[in-house]
């Protein structure tokens, strides 16, 4: 990759490395996730100064686990319960849990190591969504 | 005092496209937003593993109606990165003309979505009037008004003569006499102002903190703009970034009126130091290696990251759009505001759910 820097970290670091970018005054560009053929590469992008900067994440492709980054910064709920959905990824400590239900795919996991059929997801939310008290995300059938 | 939910969306006369809030009121003021998005979710992301990487441009364009150009072109510089290929500079002063075309028409429909929503309809409709001048420049140079396909991998497909330049630079006039009024009547007229100023206000530390990008980190005075990197001609252009510092959607709106006169200048000294030459190099081959391109769409900063292992697929196609980045900023200054102010709040972000839903 050219003109960005990419510092290879790994679990057990990375909150101290994405808190420690919080305190250099860095900005969340975005978290993209990537899946290869024996684990899932996440890679945290960070700005300042209009200097990217990129922390990079190797994780096992089969019951991935990674620590929230939201209460470090909050804009990260979005990146992370987008690439649960998208992945599967389990994201421990977030703190805003759309539980699944964040994008509403034809397809569960599209990016996931499983690919389970769920046609009726776009129209009905996941069994526990209504009555889960921290899940933000309306139920777009109670609007109708 | 009771609260109520009040539902916002995913159909709301303000937003043409699907997007919800839960909006929990105490009596008129917005004690809290939750949002849902993700209702047309189009797993473009996914298409890239399937389709060849150089038709991939088509797919890349079609994220987004506006600003589907810089798309196309983002994604072109991306695998471009990836493969060194050393664009020809003609091609490179195309792109950037008809990326800041792009941000005109942008931001003249988001000024008349704004002005739509708060019920001034003749300022709408003299916002739209304005816009299908420069869609029209559009069409005449690209045979195109939403999807051109002027972009590819190595250059551009088209090219504009010089006798086409000139009848552009003189429509390029009469647009920046029109601009000129409405911006006016935007900037002053006092019931635009009664509508925008200290309203859903976000601090200069907020905006960062949040991740914010384009003319909502601008308005909050942020001094950040893509096009500072100079990427396609911007090296040779230089692009100062228009900042405001009252972060309220008044500053959003000034942010984007001052924009389109920039992007009118940018557009003339484009086309005064338009080199002669080719406009494409051939690409062969298959890219093989990884990059994270960033440029200045109309909304603000887009993200492609990009990975590719020498197939004609490609590994992992990202796209961070800027309403994505945009949305946390929007749940933040919806507290505390009147339930009134909601839509004005919400279309001060500029959102496109197209491109959030890519």
């Amino acid at each position: 990759m050219s003109q960005e820097q990419i510092e290879l970290i790994t679990v057990d670091t990375l909150l101290d490395k994405v808190r420690a970018k919080r305190e250099q005054g860095h900005r969340l560009v975005q978290m993209s996730a990537t899946r290869l053929p024996d684990q899932v590469e996440l890679t945290y992008s960070f700005d300042l100064n209009s200097r990217l900067t990129n922390l990079r994440l190797s994780l096992p492709a089969v019951e991935t686990r990674l620590p929230s980054i939201s209460s470090i910064y909050d804009c990260a709920i979005l990146y992370e319960n987008e690439i649960h959905d998208l992945f599967n990824v389990k994201v421990d400590g977030l703190t805003v849990d759309f539980h699944g239900n964040f994008y509403k795919t034809a397809i569960k996991f599209p990016f996931g190591s499983t690919k389970v059929a769920c046609a009726s997801s776009a129209t009905t939310p996941v069994s526990g969504t209504a009555s889960c008290a921290t899940a933000p995300a309306a139920n777009p059938g109670a609007t109708k | 005092m009771p609260r109520t939910v009040i539902p916002f969306g995913p159909q709301h006369p303000v937003l043409p496209e699907p997007i919800h809030l839960d909006l929990v009121v105490e009596d008129e003021k917005v004690i809290e937003a939750r949002p849902s998005i993700g209702f047309i979710h189009r797993g473009l992301e996914k298409l890239a593993e399937t389709k060849d990487y150089v038709e991939f441009v088509y797919v890349a364009e079609r994220i987004c109606g506006i600003c589907s150009f810089i798309h196309g072109q983002t994604y072109c510089q991306a695998i471009e990165t990836i493969m060194n290929v050393q664009v020809p500079p003609r091609a490179l002063y195309l792109r950037t003309v008809w990326g800041e075309l792009s941000r005109i028409h942008s931001h003249l429909l988001w000024l008349g979505l704004m002005a739509d929503g708060m019920g001034f309809e003749s300022l709408f409709m003299h916002s739209w009037r304005v816009r299908e001048k420069v869609l029209n420049i559009i069409e005449a140079t690209t045979g195109g008004r939403v999807i051109f396909g002027s972009c590819k991998i190595g250059g551009v497909r088209r090219d504009i003569n010089a006798e086409t330049i000139k009848t552009i630079l003189k429509d390029l006039d009469g647009i920046e006499q029109d601009l000129r009024d409405i911006t006016r009547v935007f900037l002053n007229d006092r019931s635009v102002k009664a509508r925008l100023c200290g309203i859903g206000v976000l601090s200069k530390q907020e905006a960062w903190d949040l991740g914010c990008v384009g003319p909502m980190l601008r308005a909050s005075g942020v001094a950040q703009d893509m096009r500072q990197q100079g990427y396609a001609a911007f090296k040779d252009i230089p692009v100062e970034p228009i900042t405001r510092t009252e972060g309220d959607s008044y500053a959003r709106c000034a942010v984007r009126c001052e924009e389109l006169f920039q992007s009118v200048q940018i557009i003339r000294q484009a086309f005064a130091k338009i080199p002669d030459g080719e406009i494409a190099v051939k690409v062969t081959g298959n890219p093989t290696g990884e990059t994270i391109t960033r440029t200045e769409q109309p909304r603000g900063e887009v993200v492609y990251h990009l990975k590719a292992n020498g197939t004609k697929n490609l590994q992992r196609f990202r796209v961070r759009t800027p309403t994505f980045a945009n949305l946390p900023a929007m749940l933040k200054v919806l507290p505390g505001c009147d339930l009134a102010d909601v839509p004005m709040i919400v279309l001060t972000i500029d959102p496109c759910i197209s491109c959030t839903e890519r």
